[in-house]
């Protein structure tokens, strides 16, 4: 695809953080933040849907200078900021990336937003999609660009199962499944070897962007699948050009 | 029929990626103020701002087209500091420069041309898209037109996620405001080659008060 930013060889490694409202976007990027800053240097740019609250929150745990956090209003429409016109975002990243020269790795955070809001390859190079257990073992299977396509799919606060009855297990297996065998993860903040794992992750995507083998991935579009139907399987997938058939059986 | 219309339409779509669907044109801390609260007082709203900011923003777009035309770029800060002075809220000076930027980043990218590079890093949003209009084969009539679609369609769009109201009576109001529309292009280009400290300084001052006070507010839908 035509690339929207200019080639910079030396500019930082953007990294979006998608999931719905709630699902702990604020909390991993802080968890990041806290565990990863002697390593890299770090720049925030948080989208909120009415207030600054996340860029505040992150600045009030203190895991980064204050001044590397900036919150870019989004006017109600988070999915918009990250997909079909990025050009806010596009701007508040590269005058971080500007102001704070050099930094290894920008985190982008999506406001909070529902299952099918993906960031733009415009924007980023690597995505990760947030769930929570607490919104139900059953998301992970219902599957959509984010939890299908993400370059990493995390299943956040897992010390919470029990008291809201969900197998951990079998909605990573839900997952995995629904990713193609796709990375997922299963953390706490609570867990301290379960977010090292996140860090891990990070740290792998870093070199692999410093020695250019990092691919950018689009989640993009929901994958193809299969429907039962009475003619018989075939396969489609949704979005544009789906105009072929009809779900009488639906 | 005119030349350029496919360009024309392509400047003022709001699907165009230059963030301008963050702000409400001031209508978020007008209804918030209970000024408006119902169809026809969205309608006056959008005729005056049609009427006085948006009029001058269409007047700067037109006299910076026309300078774009002529190729003299240097004319262009005159522009800037002029319009700086008719706009009284700092505020507003600075959500002009957002989406003047903005407009110059995707501009840039998706139809270069050598004046991009001169207009500086945050131009006045009229600005960019005059000299815009240019790029694309328009005159300073076009670039005034573009400007007051979007004075009054930014804020007709946000209507609908800002009060109790039906989208078909949003864009009723926006068919009966097309005729002023021409009208009010026909009237900015008139002024295109005038001299900048010359250009007419219509306001709204409570646009700009309500500005200074959408700012102060910690939870807000809109960036202005």
């Amino acid at each position: 695809m035509a690339k929207t930013t200019p080639p910079n060889e030396h500019r930082a490694l953007r990294i979006g953080v998608a999931g719905p409202v709630g699902t702990g976007k604020s909390s991993v990027i802080a968890t990041l933040c806290r565990s990863l800053s002697d390593e890299f240097v770090i720049g925030v740019i948080t989208n909120d849907i009415y207030t600054d609250e996340d860029a505040r929150f992150l600045r009030s745990e203190g895991v980064l200078p204050a001044e590397r956090i900036r919150a870019v209003e989004t006017g109600a429409c988070p999915h918009t900021a990250i997909r079909d016109d990025v050009t806010m975002n596009l701007i508040a990243i590269e005058d971080l990336e500007r102001d704070f020269a050099p930094l290894d790795i920008v985190l982008v955070e999506s406001g909070g937003d529902n299952l099918t809001a993906t960031f733009s390859p415009a924007l980023i190079d690597a995505q990760l999609f947030v769930l929570d257990v607490a919104g139900g073992g059953d998301v992970a299977r219902k599957g959509g660009p984010g939890i299908g396509g993400a370059d990493l799919l995390v299943i956040n606060k897992v010390d919470l199962a029990e008291h809201v009855d969900v197998d951990v297990e079998q909605m990573v297996t839900d997952a995995e499944k629904a990713r193609e065998g796709r990375p997922v993860l299963a953390i706490s903040r609570k867990r301290p070897e379960t977010t090292s794992q996140l860090c891990d992750w990070v740290r792998q995507l870093h070199r692999a962007y410093a020695d250019g083998s990092h691919a950018p991935v689009d989640p993009g579009p929901m994958a193809p699948h299969f429907h039962a139907t009475d003619d018989g399987s075939h396969v489609h997938s949704h979005g544009g050009g789906h105009t072929h058939h009809q779900h009488g059986h639906e | 029929m005119a030349q350029g219309q496919a360009a024309l339409l392509l400047l003022a779509d709001g699907r165009l990626p230059a963030g301008g669907y963050a702000h409400s044109g001031g209508l978020e801390p007008t209804v918030q103020a209970g000024r408006v609260s119902d169809a026809a007082g969205l309608e006056q709203f959008l005729v005056g701002r049609a009427e006085t900011t948006g009029f001058v923003a269409a007047v700067f777009a037109a006299a910076a087209c026309e300078r774009a035309v002529r190729d003299d770029i240097a004319a262009l800060s005159a522009l800037e500091s002029e319009l700086d002075a008719r706009t009284p809220s700092p505020e507003l000076r600075s959500v002009s420069r957002t989406l003047g930027r903005q407009l110059l980043r995707v501009m840039s990218t998706i139809h270069p041309h050598p004046h991009f590079a001169l207009l500086g890093t945050a131009p006045h949003q009229p600005v960019v898209m005059g000299v815009a209009a240019a790029a694309l084969g328009l005159g300073p009539r076009d670039a005034a037109l573009a400007i007051l679609h979007e004075s009054v369609a930014g804020p007709a769009a946000a209507a609908a996620k800002l009060m109790r109201i039906d989208p078909f009576d949003v864009h009723a109001a926006l068919a009966r405001a097309t005729e002023r529309l021409d009208r009010l292009a026909d009237a900015a280009a008139n002024h295109a080659d005038a001299p900048a400290s010359e250009l007419p300084s219509r306001g709204a001052p409570l646009s700009d008060i309500a500005a200074e006070h959408h700012r102060s507010w910690n939870v807000r839908l809109f960036a202005s």
